[in-house]
């Protein structure tokens, strides 16, 4: 159970790896970021992509961000975005 | 109350404010009396969710009472702008105490909102803000200058653009704290009963749960939310603005003969007209479209909100200046409504970001549809 747990989770990070380049590619065209780049330091996003990503994260995975998931840590990468649906995905089902 | 209802409140309060309007412009401000009528009737942040003290009415609805109220008088559209800008941040990226401590004074009007974001050296690019909000004993420590803050002068707090460390924060500062200095701004070009003041934070000290999110989202987020929220507000003010300068001028060329010939009879002013009223229809389809997007929380909402505004705002400056032209020396006297439309139309092309920054903005959302399912 615990395995097939986790392999479940693994690729569901894939996935959510997957939808957020999506996002990033219609956003940024050419230049999508590694998923490990902060894409605010290189300045790849306009002043209106915070709230867009933040809106779509929520609508897509159907979660809420709450202020105090709004940390740096969360949002900075790809990847930490991932981690960060992932987190709140397995939040929600643990809890239903 | 019925949504219906709420709306014909609305637009019964917004005819009798139109006959006001105009003494409100030249004394440079809507009384406060008229103020808390507006509190009163519930005309408030009324798309904040019931449970915190709102209304809970959709988009839509809100964008309807916005247009009720910018046909009538652009500054009582404004009151609803900015207390509706603070209460969304606040509903959005506050914590739970912010919300329930905040949402249903500002959704009662009890307590009046202001946002104060621009300062000398930082318009368009608010990341060049300079207020600094620097950790001390008891909470933070507020300093700097706002410039242009809408219904600054009769505010009782205001949501502060500042820099923690050099990190953009969001921060509630009351106006009755030590420190803070109100100075009113009057003769400016339009929104003159607006209340407009410029703001001094000298060392005001505000206690830690006055910061709205955490240190590097103030700007990005919370801004930004309160931002999106007002273009949307300011976008449906101007529909409001177009179309009442539609029916003005429309009313005054049917009325108005010179060589024995009414102006609406002339084709150039048919034409003009007939011009006008797709401007108008499409700047209310555009808000239309943005109100839908947003009320099921499309990503695309935010960047189309962008667009509507930009429309509304251009068709409310473009109307208002021919319906000044078909009103002839009388559009140009003190005591005129299209005179006025026309100097507040000006500015609705520059605040809540101006035309050209939101041109960039939307280019780049033109770049990216592409693809896109819509």
């Amino acid at each position: 159970m615990v395995n097939q747990r986790s392999t479940r989770s693994e690729t569901a990070v894939d996935e959510v790896v997957d939808e957020i380049r999506t996002f990033f590619s219609s956003a940024v065209g050419e230049g999508v970021p590694h998923p490990d780049d902060d894409y605010f330091a290189l300045g790849l996003v306009n002043s209106l992509f915070a709230l867009e990503l933040v809106t779509h994260v929520e609508r897509t995975f159907g979660l809420t961000v709450e202020v105090e998931d709004l940390d740096l840590d969360n949002f900075r990468t790809m990847n930490r975005i991932a981690r960060f649906v992932r987190h709140k995905l397995s939040e929600t089902s643990g809890g239903s | 109350m019925t949504a219906s209802t709420a709306l014909a409140d609305a637009v019964a309060f917004a005819r009798s404010a139109r006959e006001e309007a105009g003494g409100w412009d030249r004394r440079g401000a809507i009384p406060t009396d008229v103020l808390d009528a507006v509190a009163g009737a519930g005309f408030l942040a009324v798309d904040v969710p019931a449970e915190h003290g709102g209304l809970g009415r959709s988009p839509a609805e809100l964008g309807e009472l916005c247009a009720a109220f910018g046909g009538a008088c652009s500054a009582l559209r404004g009151l609803v702008t900015v207390q509706g800008m603070v209460a969304a941040a606040v509903l959005r990226w506050g914590d739970r105490e912010q919300r329930a401590r905040w949402l249903p004074a500002l959704a009662s009007g009890a307590r009046r909102a202001a946002f104060a974001a621009t300062e000398p050296g930082a318009g368009t690019d608010l990341s060049a803000a300079t207020t600094s909000a620097t950790p001390t004993v008891g909470g933070l420590r507020v300093r700097g200058r706002k410039l242009w803050v809408t219904f600054g002068a009769v505010a009782d707090v205001y949501l502060v653009l500042a820099a923690l460390d050099g990190k953009p924060v969001a921060v509630l500062v009351e106006a009755d704290r030590a420190g803070v200095t109100v100075e009113p701004i009057g003769g400016q070009l339009g929104m003159r009963a607006a209340h407009l003041a410029n703001l001094r934070f000298d060392d005001v000290v505000v206690p830690q749960e006055n910061l709205v999110g955490a240190p590097g989202f103030g700007l990005s987020h919370v801004v930004a939310t309160a931002l999106d929220h007002g273009r949307f507000t300011v976008a449906w003010g101007c529909v409001g603005l177009a179309e009442a300068c539609l029916d003005l001028a429309a009313a005054h060329v049917g009325r108005r003969s010179q060589g024995g010939v009414r102006l609406a009879e002339h084709e150039t002013v048919r034409a003009l007209l007939g011009r006008d009223l797709v401007e108008a229809s499409a700047a209310r389809r555009l808000c239309e479209h943005a109100a839908e997007l947003r009320a099921r929380a499309d990503a695309d909402a935010i960047a189309e909100t962008v667009l509507a505004k930009y429309a509304a705002a251009r068709a409310a400056s473009a109307l208002s200046e021919h319906a000044v032209q078909l009103h002839g020396a009388a559009g140009c006297a003190q005591d005129s409504t299209v005179g006025r439309f026309f100097r507040d139309a000006k500015v609705m092309r520059i605040i809540e970001g101006a035309d050209e920054p939101a041109e960039l903005r939307l280019g780049e959302y033109a770049l990216r549809r592409p693809g896109r399912s819509r």
